[in-house]
């Protein structure tokens, strides 16, 4: 039988914006996926943490407060140190478009921006999660 | 509101409206089976005197600037006085946030609103780890007594009101306002302004919570005392509903869980031996504007009159002015999206209508670009012209409180105070506000309204503009305001010079002084003034009252 998706949704940094993460926590468990929320204020290095901890499939960041093109490469990072680059990576929030390829580059597999509905998020990670 | 026989009349015409309406449906159905509020709540078709047959005018409205204070909170509202214009503003630096202060004023805003960023709302300064990435992003950073000489440099505080979105450290914040002024030569007494101080609603929505729910409270009671004995024009709160509809309630869980906070606060101040009449004038509320015109109105009435009930009824308030819910209002910065951001104009003019026709004492109009980053100076100006449009073009402030009296208004009104009521009753059966947000119950409610809000607009029962209908392919839009990385850096390099010139011994001193405060009964807020006055920072104030009161927990659910 196929795993069930494991996914962990975080907030880094001080950014109290939690409604998206919730919400899209929310849709993810009822799509049938095995879903973990970090809570505020965490450190990338908290969150990795979680990561492997929780041996999740993707770690889904939430950020509303600017701060995304420094935080969100860490995780990427850290991730790699700990091995774990076969988790996928995505992020959603107020990101300017124009930061995207940034944070791309830095290995954020997709960004979702305001207005992008729950079905496609959920479609994405189903198709992009790496198989254990 | 009408005489019987008349309405006996009206409802046998109702009746027969109803029937042919119904045999008309048939053949040309409505556009859709149900008509829904932005909160979820059904419309009526049409609605009568029927509808509001039960509402006596005398006790449920009677005149403006009196009780119950459903149609305004004075007699004349906007055509003795127009609302405050108040721009929340603040990003980077002290020097760049002073300066679109200046701007602001010399366009014609009345208040300053001063957004401070995430590193100092939450008790931190500029070279802490979690601050990384932070400094300046979405607020001006503040670290000591300097940041706020220079935020505030050349703009006289007696003339000025000054709005704070500052919450866990709101005592910092305002004994270095106060001690501006003194440099200044503006006495404590002159200064008019109000500090947010809402750390409930921090639990519940926005999350710049530091220290736990009971040492919270006692530092916003310790505000209270010491501003009604000391700086007496100062709002010492701003009981807030905004971030609470942000975070996705209802209108009706707007007005219900932010009253519900606001009896907290009065029930822990009178628990400290404080007359209710002494601090209660001085509360005032921040409400939500949103899309839907007529429930926000109704909204904003229902807010006044329940308020004004629970004052004189619950805690027996004497002064009528402890009795008035006096607002700030927002205009809805979730409802603003991110596809054609221009659209977003029109919506914020909604809102700011109907925010001045639900009787707003102060207004802060979002800009076009919000849904993507902070706003330019270009959209600002656009969000206060509209502010202004509405004031001096529309017409609408010509006479007070103008839709009272329509019958869909005054029963939406009593509709919204209803569920309201039922939710304050609700939580005060769980044991009050505190304890219904630290078992979960007030932010699982927010989240499955979200939620239901979400799948709405994804099956297209809920039409958003330029999103899920009448979308078109778009460039990413250009000419974001950016905030430079170098702002942390530059933080950083001041406080090192800060501690460097300072004296430390003084420092010390007067925050050892502070820890001993916190620790006892004493009203902290002297002892605060006189670390902030030596330049102690305002991470090791908060530090100290990490290391005494500890630190909140979050309850995570989703």
């Amino acid at each position: 039988m196929e795993r069930t998706i494991r996914v962990l949704v975080a907030k880094p940094g001080l950014d109290g914006h939690d409604r998206g993460a919730k919400v899209i926590a929310r849709a993810l468990r009822d799509a049938g996926m095995e879903v973990i929320y970090t809570g505020l204020r965490q450190t990338p290095q908290q969150i990795v943490n979680a990561a492997i901890q929780e041996d999740v499939d993707c770690v889904a960041i939430s950020i509303l407060s600017g701060a995304h093109n420094t935080l969100l490469p860490k995780v990427v990072d850290l991730l790699r140190d700990e091995d774990a680059s076969d988790i996928l990576v995505v992020g959603g929030g107020v990101i300017p478009g124009e930061d995207i390829p940034f944070l791309k580059e830095k290995g954020i597999s997709e960004v979702f921006t305001p207005g992008t509905t729950t079905d496609t998020t959920i479609e994405y990670i189903r198709n992009n999660v790496k198989r254990k | 509101m009408f005489d019987r026989d008349k309405l006996d009349d009206i409802r046998k015409a109702a009746e027969l409206f109803e029937e042919s309406t119904q045999k008309s449906i048939r053949k040309r159905p409505e556009r859709k089976e149900n008509f829904m509020s932005a909160s979820g709540d059904e419309v009526g078709r049409v609605f009568s005197p029927v509808d509001v047959e039960d509402i006596d005018y005398m006790e449920e409205l009677n005149f403006p600037g009196q009780y119950p204070y459903t149609r305004g909170v004075q007699p004349t509202m906007y055509r003795g006085r127009l609302w405050t214009m108040r721009m929340y503003a603040g990003f980077a630096t002290a020097e760049a946030s002073n300066e679109r202060y200046k701007l602001l004023l010399a366009q014609g805003g009345s208040g300053l609103s001063v957004a401070f960023d995430l590193p100092t709302q939450i008790g931190y300064d500029s070279d802490h780890s979690l601050a990384e990435g932070e400094v300046g992003k979405v607020g001006v950073a503040i670290d000591s007594l300097k940041d706020m000489e220079i935020l505030f440099g050349g703009i006289p505080l007696d003339k000025v009101s000054t709005s704070m979105t500052i919450n866990a450290p709101a005592a910092v914040l305002l004994a270095m306002y106060i001690a501006v002024a003194e440099k200044q030569g503006v006495s404590m007494e002159k200064l008019r302004g109000t500090i947010q101080n809402d750390i409930l609603k921090e639990y519940i929505a926005r999350g710049t919570y530091i220290f736990p729910t009971e040492p919270s409270m006692r530092l916003i009671t310790n505000i209270f005392e010491y501003c009604s004995e000391n700086v007496p024009q100062w709002n010492t709160i701003s009981i807030s509903g905004y971030h609470i509809r942000e975070a996705g309630s209802t209108a009706a869980q707007e007005v219900g869980f932010t009253l519900a906070d606001g009896i907290a606060y009065v029930e822990a101040a009178i628990a400290t031996g404080l007359d209710v009449d002494s601090f209660a004038p001085r509360l005032s509320f921040f409400f939500n504007s949103h899309n839907d015109l007529l429930e926000e109105i109704s909204k904003f009435r229902a807010a006044r009159r329940l308020w004004a009930k629970i004052m004189k009824e619950r805690f027996n308030a004497k002064n009528p002015k402890s009795m008035m819910l006096k607002f700030h209002t927002q205009t809805g910065g979730s409802t603003l999206t991110a596809q054609q951001p221009d659209n977003n104009i029109v919506r914020v003019a909604i809102q700011t209508l109907a925010a001045v026709l639900g009787g707003t004492q102060s207004l802060h109009t979002n800009s076009r670009d919000e849904a993507l980053a902070l706003p330019t100076e270009d959209s600002v100006r656009i969000a206060l012209r509209t502010q202004q449009i509405v004031a001096h073009e529309s017409g609408v402030t010509n006479t007070v409180d103008p839709l009272a009296g329509s019958y869909f208004i005054e029963s939406k009104t009593k509709d919204i105070e209803e569920q309201a009521y039922a939710y304050i009753k609700k939580i005060d059966e769980l044991g009050g506000a505190p304890k219904a947000i630290d078992n979960g119950y007030i932010q699982q409610e927010i989240m499955d309204a979200a939620y239901r809000c979400q799948k709405d607009i994804e099956t297209e029962r809920a039409v958003v503009v330029g999103v899920n209908k009448f979308t078109v392919e778009e460039e990413p839009p250009k000419d974001l305001l950016r905030v430079d990385m170098s702002v942390g850096e530059g933080q950083k390099k001041k406080l090192q010079e800060l501690k460097a010139e300072r004296d430390s011994q003084a420092v010390e001193a007067n925050l050892k002084a502070l820890k001993k405060a916190c620790e006892g009964d004493d009203n902290v807020m002297p002892f605060i003034l006189e670390a902030v006055k030596s330049y102690a920072t305002l991470g090791e104030i908060c530090g100290v009252m990490r290391e005494v009161f500890g630190e909140y927990q979050q309850s995570v659910r989703i």
